[in-house]
């Protein structure tokens, strides 16, 4: 791919017209560790004056900003990942793996569930052989062997393992089951993973918001990043079609855009972006990108001689849709399980050969047309 | 550690980087477990068998580091022939008294000491005012010259009573207990014993979840033998460390927001045992024993000399009968039941809202309405302020505000931001922190409240002739007042803490200036030298990358700025490191002291090859190998032959609400445990008694990162809230599937205290675990939601009953059993009969109480 303004690599501040511009700065963000603490959510917020983006709990793990939008500019994606077997990052057993599954095995904690505000008859306390047995009769006959002869009063109660009687308890009352998509009850658990991942604005190296900004509000910074003039912006829009990766935002009470500045006011003054300062484990990184990108290309190689094969950078390489990201990561799994997009590219990239289709396009038709007056004189 | 200390995590993090190891053992897989190599699911409450397991494999295999063990623990010294194991009475030690359920401790003793051991009379008074652990070998004084083994092959020599007592506590019982797969559990035993010795060290975490627990001082025991037992203390890169909850709650310990304790851990007095000032200093030195506690008398003076100044004299004993007594149990929970009966009047919160963060937050609300008054310094109006006409029992119609008596006054508090002074942290250390700003308004500094209330009381009482009032009236009161808001200043208290020499009005710089005859004075002996030279050593900031890894010249450590404590065992017993790697404080021959890179827990010129005198006591008693220095016998505790209330050794027994019949023992929990037995304290029914079935579930409770405990600091800030905005449970897909929860739908958890609403999160991060046979689930909640706020939700803690740990009265507060059903819970009057139906089916009627010592043959019926 040749290099030139609307693909490919370069460097983009000079390519804007900066006479000696500082080298471009961005992010590294090393998602292998991160723990989830969100404090560069809300160092974000504090110093950008950013509002909150509501109070809604969204069940998405511990993801209750729910994405990058104009009122969250940094967010934490928290992904829950079983996985059917070990491998991942150590070569030991996996994390659940020997657990049991299945409902309790004493039948008597599912005759309260069914009888939960009804009156039992019997006060104090149900006896338990007869829980049992009332239990089994709605059950079917999978309690009747075990339960009475367990005589649950209390501890060693029944005798049923997890296996014996897994799923006992749902389908003794007849109720759905409430499992997570993608594991049934019989399955044995295994390993597990919580991935988690600060998500930013890419300062992208062709910025697709940028290109088609028509106010100018949008422009590019000495440090190569791409900022929103929130005093221009007339709110059109046209950026949020143009992000390839879905970050720019409207603010509905304003209708203007807003998206992460990359603390432009901060890091004039030889300042850290808010997020980085406040990253506890240097799960976000500031720089000068081309430095970040030995750090990363680094970092890589030590997880994968430690076992982490599954390491890998996202959005660091210049000759990408995009150009390569200003702010770029290291994910443990494929794009699309953080919500990225695996292959992004700028609109623009296509813009060159859209011409040259349209200018033919164009051409063929003067040409039909030519020839189509000309047939008409024959 | 990540989900409550994101900042501490971070060197985890970096030790991991550099190749460390990480394991994590929590009931539920948390943002900790994320990061880790190794996670281990475990059942709450049972860590006793959990890391008796470990003591097993570490003896059992032999993997100790048997030359420290044998120079700097009592695993040589011989036990009393008297002494009878849990193995052997069933799950009690020799001694139960079962009228007052504690222990005689004369036959824990070393041999020849039985005469000297705490009596039971002695052990209920310890344990109504929490001071079996006071001055690291309380009670009876502990001799050195104790009969030893030093091959360690004596039955009746620490290590093979440690060995015995430990023999069932197998990967097989582990797992049977805990629910660990024993693989996972040898992975660990492996790790911690292949990263102990003399080239390494292992470092034990915990966070103070541990110590919320019936046996909570004995988890923390348990984790000490073993990191004794692989000489993993007072060397670089051990120890045992407390993750404190708060910024400065050591602080809060070292010069004490307790009822038992005086600044530098001296005990309150109490009105019986120490009745005469000679007794109460001859309580905390132990005239007979060795250790640097002989110089109590300096301290003690000192205190009173800062308390008093010139009214304290050697006539008066120092002001000593100005100090208020002690005459039994004045604990927090103690309180509040006090005020619910009518005995209290009047209450101060600073900083706290019990109302949320407290266990039995019903207890805790329907006390502070019974009051006359009640004062609240909080940055927000919090719970605990509000009660009275928001709190959950206007619905049930418990606390009618018309009627509520309690006269409330909230005074607006500054935050760390708006004013100067020191936290201390986790690792004893102190750092300054500037003020930035003015507080807004009418808010003031706690110094500021105190001084000025101090001052208008001591105006009201000036002309009072009451001998209950002159305490008060001769006070030191006297502050130099700055600025507009007439603020006392944290620097001028920061040196009375420091302590002067009051014959020359110098600072003092370290505590072994302090003289017994009222010439020195000094607020808390430990602290001394935090100003010494006149400067504020707390305020020293010079970073981490300009001096070595100890990094000396940041903040400062009591005590006498030592940053690892007991460091004389990081050499070996003639004084050289213990290895090149692990080099840190040692005897140097030439100069003819100790060196190193911090400053020696030891007297500085007393050559390892030193031993005292016969008949010699204090400080002169401490031999050249003595590492532990504040001991009784100058040695690490593997055995505790007194001290706790307990027991010498840690055992497990079930939490206080268990659904699992203790398999190790006959006894189910913790014998000696602190129980309130009242008609607004039920707990729920455990094995062997009937109907444990009605609360079938686990629960624990613990915090969110984005959430700081009851919620005063965080629920009222929009950046916050939004992160977290909601009161929820955590159950497995398993549960969910058996109680028919929905992802996000609504459920309620039900004891015998309460039933919560929450929202529902199905995660794969809890699992449902064997235990001993059986299924069993557990479920897990944060506790910061309460009635005011920008987000608001029910407490859990008003789950939680009031059963206490016997050692130091802290709630059991991390693990119970409930019920969780799907639906909200009834509200208003009819919520009051919903939990009383579950009370009913528990036979918990009124004067129910589960028997303390399990009743022998109680498992007869099954």
């Amino acid at each position: 791919m040749e290099s030139n303004s609307l693909y490919g690599p370069l460097d983009p501040a000079p390519e804007a017209g900066y006479t000696d511009a500082p080298p471009r700065m961005g992010f590294f963000t090393d998602t292998s560790v991160c723990i989830g603490c969100k404090a560069c959510e809300v160092a974000c917020k504090t110093w950008n004056a950013v509002p909150d983006d509501g109070f809604d709990l969204l069940g998405h793990s511990y993801d209750n900003t729910g994405g990058l939008t104009a009122n969250s500019w940094r967010h934490v994606a928290f992904i829950e990942q079983p996985r059917s077997s070990s491998g991942a990052s150590t070569d030991t057993p996996g994390a659940f793996a020997g657990l049991p599954v299945g409902p309790s095995s004493v039948p008597a904690t599912n005759v309260i569930a069914a009888q939960t505000s009804a009156d039992t008859g019997t006060s104090p306390g149900i006896l338990p052989a007869v829980d049992a047995l009332s239990a089994a009769a709605t059950a079917g006959s999978e309690f009747l062997g075990a339960a009475p002869s367990g005589g649950c009063g209390s501890g060693g109660c029944g005798s049923s393992s997890g296996g014996s009687s897994s799923g006992g308890g749902a389908q003794m009352l007849g109720m759905p089951m409430t499992d997570l998509p993608g594991r049934v009850n019989e399955a044995p658990r295994s390993d597990f993973r919580w991935l988690m991942m600060s998500n930013v604005c890419k300062h992208c190296t062709h910025a697709g918001c940028l290109d088609v900004c028509p106010t100018g509000a949008l422009f590019r910074t000495e440090f190569g990043t791409v900022v929103v003039q929130d005093d221009i912006c007339n709110g059109c829009g046209y950026c949020i079609s143009g992000c390839p990766y879905g970050v720019i935002d409207r603010r509905d009470d304003d209708g203007r855009a807003w998206k992460c500045t990359l603390c432009y006011d901060r890091i004039g003054d030889g300042l850290m972006p808010a997020c980085a300062t406040a990253c506890p484990t240097e799960s976000i990184q500031f720089g000068e990108l081309d430095e970040l990108r030995e750090r990363a290309a680094r970092r890589v190689e030590t997880l994968q001689a430690q076992g982490v094969a599954e390491a890998r950078l996202y959005g660091n390489d210049p000759s990408d849709g995009v150009g390569g990201d200003g702010a770029f990561f290291l994910l443990l799994d494929e794009p699309e399980v953080y919500g990225l997009p695996p292959d992004p590219h700028v609109p623009t990239r296509d813009v060159v050969s859209m011409w040259k289709k349209a200018g033919l396009a164009a051409l063929t038709m003067a040409a039909t047309a030519v020839v189509a007056f000309a047939g008409r004189r024959k | 550690m990540a989900e409550a200390h994101p900042v501490g995590f971070q060197w985890v993090v970096e030790a991991k980087n550099r190749g460390a190891k990480v394991i994590h053992v929590d009931p539920r897989f948390t943002r900790t477990s994320a990061l880790a190599h190794t996670y281990l699911p475990v059942r709450a409450g049972a860590d006793i068998a959990f890391l008796g397991g470990v003591i097993n494999y570490i003896l059992s295999n032999e993997k100790d580091f048997r030359e420290y063990v044998v120079a700097y623990t009592n695993a040589s010294m011989l036990v009393s022939e008297e002494f009878e194991d849990t193995e052997d009475l069933s799950g009690l030690f020799s001694g139960y008294d079962p009228e007052t359920n504690t222990y005689d401790q004369s036959s824990w003793q070393y041999a020849g000491q039985q005469d000297e051991g705490q009596e039971e009379e002695e052990s209920h008074a310890d344990r109504e005012t929490a001071s079996g652990l006071e001055q690291e070998s309380h009670g009876p004084p502990i001799p050195a010259d104790v009969p030893r083994d030093p091959t360690l092959q004596d039955p009746r020599c620490v290590y093979q009573v440690l060995k015995r007592h430990y023999a069932r506590y197998t990967p097989e019982v582990v797992e049977r207990l805990c629910g660990v797969p024993q693989e996972k559990f040898l992975e660990v035993c492996e790790a911690w014993t292949a990263n102990s010795g003399r080239e390494k060290t292992t470092a034990l975490v915990y966070s103070v979840g541990w110590t919320q627990h019936s046996v909570g001082v004995q988890y923390i025991r348990a984790g000490a033998i073993i990191q004794l037992l692989l000489g993993n203390m007072g060397r670089p890169g051990g120890g045992v460390m407390a993750l404190r909850g708060h910024a400065s709650i050591q602080g809060s310990t070292d010069i004490p927001t307790l009822f038992n304790l005086l600044p530098g851990y001296l005990p309150m007095p109490h009105f019986k045992q120490h009745e005469s000032f000679d007794q109460w200093i001859d309580a905390i030195r132990h005239p007979e024993q060795s250790g640097f506690w002989a110089n109590a008398k300096s301290y003690a003076v000192s205190l009173l000399k800062s308390y008093w100044g010139d009214a304290a004299t050697e006539q008066n004993d120092f002001g000593y009968g100005w100090m208020p007594r002690l005459t039994g149990d004045h604990g927090t929970y103690q309180q509040v039941l006090d005020m619910i009966d009518g005995k209290i009047k009047g209450y101060f919160l600073l900083g706290q809202n019990p109302a949320v963060g407290s266990a039995h937050g019903k207890a805790q609300r329907l006390g502070m309405a019974n009051l006359d008054w009640l004062v609240v310094r909080d940055l927000f109006m919090i719970e605990s302020a509000t009660f009275w006409k928001n709190g959950p029992e206007i619905g049930t119609g418990e606390i009618v505000p018309e009627e509520c008596k309690t006269e409330v006054f909230f005074m607006p508090a500054a935050s760390h931001a708006e004013k100067s002074g020191t936290f201390t942290q986790t690792q004893r250390m102190l750092q300054w922190r500037e003020q930035a700003v003015e507080p807004p308004g009418d808010a003031r500094s706690e110094l500021w409240f105190f001084y000025h209330l101090g001052r208008i009381i001591r105006e009201r009482l000036a002309d009072s002739t009451l001998p209950r009032d002159e305490g008060i009236r001769r006070l030191a009161w006297d502050y130099e007042l700055h600025g507009e808001l007439q603020e006392p200043r944290g620097e001028d208290v920061l040196k009375e803490i420091n302590g002067y020499d009051l014959t020359t009005g110098k600072l003092l710089s370290n505590f072994t200036e302090m003289k017994p005859d009222g010439s020195t004075s000094g607020g808390c002996w430990i602290y001394t030298g935090v100003y010494k030279d006149g400067v504020n050593q707390a305020a020293r900031r010079k970073p981490g990358r300009e001096q070595n890894y100890v990094a000396r010249e940041w903040g400062w450590a009591w005590p006498s700025d030592r940053r690892t404590l007991y460091n004389r065992a990081s050499a070996d017993p003639d004084g050289k490191p213990w290895s090149e790697r692990k080099k840190y404080v040692w005897w140097d021959e030439e100069k003819g002291e100790w060196v190193g890179d911090d400053v020696p827990d030891f007297e500085k010129t007393k050559p390892p090859s030193y031993r005292p005198p016969e008949g010699a006591s204090g400080v002169e008693a401490i031999s050249g190998d003595d590492a532990f220095i504040m001991q009784g016998d100058g040695k690490g505790w593997l055995y505790a032959p007194s001290g706790l209330i307990d027991g010498p050794m840690p055992t497990h027994y079930e939490p206080a609400e268990s659904n699992v019949r203790n398999p190790l023992y006959a006894q189910q929990a913790n014998p000696t445990r602190k129980v309130y037995q009242r008609s607004d304290n039920l707990t729920n029914p455990s094995p062997p008694e009937q109907h444990s079935e009605v609360y079938p579930f686990v629960f624990s409770t613990s915090r969110l990162t984005e959430h700081h405990t009851a919620g005063g600091m965080s629920r009222q800030l929009a950046y916050l809230s939004e992160l977290q905005p909601e009161m929820f449970v955590e159950v497995s897909p398993e549960l969910a599937a058996e109680r028919e929860l929905e992802h996000m739908g609504w459920a309620h958890i039900v004891t015998a205290r309460a039933a919560i609403e929450a929202r529902v999160m199905v995660t794969d991060r809890l699992a449902p675990l064997r235990i001993d046979g059986r299924i069993v689930h557990q479920l897990w909640m944060p506790y910061h939601w309460g009635s005011e706020g920008l987000v608001t939700g029910d407490s859990a803690n008003d789950l939680i009953g009031i059963t206490l740990d016997p050692n130091v009265l802290i709630q059991e507060s991390k693990v119970g059993t409930c019920d969780i059903q799907p639906g909200r819970r009834p509200s208003g009057p009819e919520l009051l009969a919903y939990v009383q139906s579950y009370r009913d089916r528990a036979g918990l009627t009124p004067g129910h109480h589960t028997p303390i010592e399990t009743p022998r043959g109680a498992d007869g019926e099954q």
